[in-house]
């Protein structure tokens, strides 16, 4: 079993309300100034049973465009092997 | 009238359309659904599978949108109110995105509307740039697209922006508004009872839209 990571998080020029809240009100503002920005988004982890990583990693690559697990008008998405970019 | 695992707004929209309209109504689960039955489909507001992953997007991707979708094809008027706009949306079927309000918190509240290019079954008896004012409830109507769509009805807010939404896009429609979606009520805008002192019941234009348009065409 291979574990997939997808991360999904608003595209740069769409605007991350939770991300600049957290920045703003709560790094900024408790004196954490070197953090010039925040990006808030959502994780998932696919457990999948495929007999290599590069299987896996395509699989999960397919369903997320197939089903939308992210909205591409608005969203970025990061699909990678558990820990690291690729499967190497 | 669809009912999803989570939708909350259906039996204020069923009663409307009967006592409004005057049209004949049924709500149907949303695995009970089939296309060809129906002359014309709504689907309601409420949070639609805990609104997980994001609002609309696992009803987007269930059965029933397949069937709504060969309604569509076949010329069957559809009406997506909040998180039925949201489903609409993420199916692909209206173009756009809804993301989290810009101010992070849910808003409720009447607005002002002005209603653009009115055209087809939802729209048939407004007029171009007509004001109305229905109520908003939603913590994801952030409308966004990369450019303003052109040639479409739409509804947009008309004195202010609640939730930071792209030129100010309350609701879109298809070209021909076959499809409307929209984020404000008009089923909490239809009787006078529901309706504040200073405002005026402006959801009656697109019940009373749906109504001449299924005796009468459109």
């Amino acid at each position: 079993m291979y574990v997939i990571e997808v991360i999904i998080t608003n595209k740069e020029n769409v605007r991350d309300p939770e991300g600049e809240t957290i920045h703003r009100s709560l790094v900024i503002r408790r004196g954490f100034n070197d953090v010039a920005g925040i990006r808030a988004g959502k994780y998932l982890e696919f457990r999948v049973n495929k007999p290599s990583c590069r299987e896996a990693l395509e699989y999960v690559k397919e369903l997320c465009y197939k089903l939308r697990i992210y909205n591409p008008v608005v969203h970025d998405i990061k699909v990678r092997a558990s820990g690291s970019d690729s499967c190497d | 009238m669809i009912r999803f695992p989570g939708s909350n707004a259906d039996l204020d929209v069923v009663w409307v359309i009967r006592k409004v309209a005057g049209v004949n109504a049924s709500l149907v689960w949303h695995k009970e659904f089939r296309h060809g039955i129906y002359d014309a489909i709504v689907l309601p507001g409420g949070f639609s599978y805990g609104d997980w992953l994001r609002a609309g997007a696992i009803a987007a991707r269930s059965e029933v949108m397949d069937e709504v979708g060969e309604d569509v094809l076949n010329g069957v008027p559809v009406l997506g109110i909040c998180n039925g706009f949201q489903i609409l949306v993420e199916s692909g079927i209206l173009p756009g995105a809804l993301l989290p309000n810009t101010s992070g918190r849910f808003i409720c509240g009447w607005v002002k509307l002005r209603l653009l290019n009115p055209r087809g079954p939802w729209l048939k008896l407004a007029q171009h740039g007509l004001v109305v004012d229905m109520p908003i409830a939603h913590g994801e109507g952030r409308y966004y697209v990369d450019e303003e769509p052109i040639n479409r009805p739409m509804i947009k807010y008309f004195d202010t922006n609640p939730n930071g939404s792209s030129y100010d896009i309350a609701g879109v429609a298809s070209e021909s508004g076959l499809v409307l979606g929209l984020m404000p009520h008009p089923e909490r805008a239809a009787e006078q009872i529901l309706v504040p002192d200073d405002r005026t019941p402006g959801g009656l234009i697109i019940w009373r839209s749906i109504a001449s348009a299924l005796k009468e065409g459109w």
